[in-house]
């Protein structure tokens, strides 16, 4: 900038143009270093895990029971457990949440209904899931009179409607209404409309909220501490109490036992992996289905 | 016209335009019955909590909330340690998280490359996705310790001398403690405060950043007095979501809180969260009285985290709408 008038005026101009550009700086800085300061816990937490968790990893981690305190095992059991519950889990949850999903996107738009439930998911997907478990123990755990494998699974749905709900929506309402009307016009009922043409064009985007909501419900622990509890030893009993990855390792994370320790972060290892490859998998689904649509 | 009624007369005396219609209202009667599942949800969710912690509240009235005694031998129970326990790990989660989140998302929306925003963005994304109980094992292992050699002694040595704020830094350093708590909900409410801010930025109109831009404003004056001003409501949505979210969180807090039902006034000494309570205790729980105690805690909970994420809902949804015009 060419300054040719060198007035007291200009003088106190400068200053104040200095003043804001340092301002500036220091704030700028400090959103950089705020960005540097998030990456670093999410290097730090993953070079740990990693470090820790690789070192438990073997063979017998995926071939054998939980041990006893003092002695070498594996969690076959528990990861036999978290996958039977997420997957019934996910079975009781998913057609739930798209089906309450297309009422909101497709036939409830506008209405009251609608509105107060939309509000109503939004609560339930942000809801403590510590609060999840409570609710599926008084209503399943207590009238039952045992810990099941059910009353986890039951928990885990709970929380996957939500998510699905949620998804299916904002899916369905990304779809075209031509597409409707031209379906539509060609003389295919309301439902047919539906099934077989929206839902093929939101296909890859409800996915995703599939994806997610696995990813979501593979880590939680909170609400199968006091509905599916935990089990030392192999079991397919529904009906019983049923292990499972979370709460194992939360028990032997906290347990003053080096072997328990170690299985504890194989575990841990175990689910990260598998929830970052579910987010990375969702998020290369939704592109390839927005690269699809345009 | 003509034509179109009568083949619409034809079809409807037809059978199968029948079943078409029959399955139509068929297909719309099962959508509205689950979405009036998920209204029922809330509605079971909500008259369980009441009718599991009735017991003890007819047992304690509204002394439950407001007494410190946690005595499971003598079968008093009091909720005012864990209500204090969450909103102080809560409120420092804030502190550090809040000023942390924005300065990320003003990063990614003024400062960073075009090149470097997806992976930042899905990086901070990813660290959402990352499993409660997986911060909770590192805090345990690796950051209360780490606290307990550093951070810890120095906030000892420095602001627990200083008159006034001094004895919320006093004691010997435990590593695990309320303060531990508090960070590490701080890490976990970053990602989710960041993205929505993001995005909320991102629904500013071009035109009123640029033309700030062009009128020769600094990057700094545009955040501060344009585009914040304009994303409040948002802003202030997006926070009260990380703060429900803190208020609840079970697993990563029960790892480093210490669960003790006692109020210290120290930040570093160990204390307990409603959540870490019911997350600790509730399977050992023997008695009606205990149970019904820790479903009473979980009440409690689910009425905070009820009011400020509704809160946090009808902001946001003030700001869609506004976006929207």
């Amino acid at each position: 900038m060419a300054i040719t008038d060198m007035s007291p005026g200009t003088n106190f101009a400068m200053g104040r143009y200095k003043r804001r550009k340092i301002s500036n700086t220091i704030t700028m800085g400090l959103a950089i270093g705020a960005a540097a300061f998030g990456l670093l816990w999410l290097v730090w937490i993953l070079a740990v895990l990693l470090i820790n968790g690789l070192s438990a990893i073997s063979v017998s981690l995926f071939t054998q029971m939980t041990p006893p305190p003092g002695s070498a095992g594996g969690l076959l059991n528990a990861i036999f457990g978290s996958l039977v519950m997420t997957i019934l889990g996910m079975a009781i949850g998913t057609p739930i949440g798209i089906m309450a999903g297309t009422y909101l996107a497709e036939y409830g738009k506008g209405t009251k209904l609608a509105e107060v439930t939309r509000f109503i998911n939004d609560i339930l997907l942000s809801a403590p899931s510590i609060i999840v478990g409570l609710f599926i123990y008084t209503v399943l755990v207590v009238p039952m009179g045992h810990f099941s494998a059910w009353a986890g699974a039951v928990s885990l749905a709970v929380l996957v409607i939500p998510v699905v709900v949620r998804t299916t929506e904002d899916m369905l309402n990304l779809v075209p209404g031509s597409l409707r009307e031209a379906a539509a016009a060609l003389g295919a009922p309301r439902w047919k409309v539906i099934v077989q043409v929206t839902y093929r064009a939101a296909r890859s985007g409800i996915m995703t909220g599939i994806l997610l909501a696995v990813a979501r419900i593979s880590g939680e622990t909170a609400p199968l501490l006091f509905t599916a509890l935990n089990n030392q030893f192999w079991s397919v009993d529904m009906n019983a109490p049923m292990a499972n990855l979370p709460v194992t390792i939360f028990q032997f994370a906290l347990s003053p036992y080096e072997d328990w320790q170690r299985l504890a972060w194989g575990g841990s290892l175990l689910i990260t992996v598998a929830i970052l490859a579910l987010n990375i998998g969702a998020r290369m689904l939704a592109s390839i289905g927005t690269k699809k649509g345009q | 016209m003509d034509m179109a009624v009568k083949a619409s007369d034809i079809s409807a005396a037809s059978p199968r335009a029948r079943t078409q219609r029959r399955n139509d209202f068929l297909f719309r009667g099962a959508t509205l019955f689950f979405a009036l599942l998920v209204l029922t949800l809330l509605g079971g969710v909500i008259i369980s909590l009441i009718h599991g912690a009735w017991p003890a509240l007819k047992l304690f009235g509204f002394g439950f909330v407001g007494t410190e005694i946690w005595n499971p031998v003598t079968e008093k129970f009091g909720a005012l340690a864990p209500i204090y326990g969450t909103l102080v790990t809560s409120a420092i989660a804030m502190l550090v998280g809040v000023p942390v989140s924005f300065g990320i998302a003003i990063f990614l929306t003024e400062l960073c490359p075009a090149w470097a925003k997806r992976p930042i963005g899905v990086a901070v994304e990813l660290l959402a996705g990352i499993p409660s109980i997986i911060y909770g094992i590192w805090g345990l292992f690796v950051f209360a310790p780490f606290l307990q050699r550093t951070v810890q002694p120095f906030l000892i040595n420095t602001l627990g001398n200083v008159p006034g704020i001094g004895i919320w830094f006093k004691g010997p350093p435990y590593g695990i403690g309320v303060l531990t708590a508090g960070l590490i909900l701080a890490i976990m409410i970053l990602p989710f405060i960041t993205s929505i801010t993001r995005d909320v930025f991102e629904t500013m109109p071009t035109m009123l950043r640029e033309s700030a831009y062009g009128l020769g404003a600094t990057t700094w004056e545009v955040v501060r007095d344009i585009t914040i001003p304009y994303t409040r409501v948002g802003l202030v949505g997006g926070v009260m979501l990380g703060l429900g979210r803190a208020l609840g969180e079970t697993m990563a807090v029960t790892f480093v809180i210490g669960n003790s039902h006692r109020i210290a006034n120290s930040l570093l000494a160990p204390g307990t969260t409603i959540s870490a309570a019911i997350a600790n205790e509730f399977t050992e729980a023997v008695g009606e009285t205990y149970t019904s105690s820790l479903i009473a805690l979980g009440l409690v909970l689910f009425v905070i985290t009820f009011i400020v994420l509704a809160m946090a809902k009808l902001m946001l949804v003030r700001m869609n709408r506004k976006a929207g015009v």
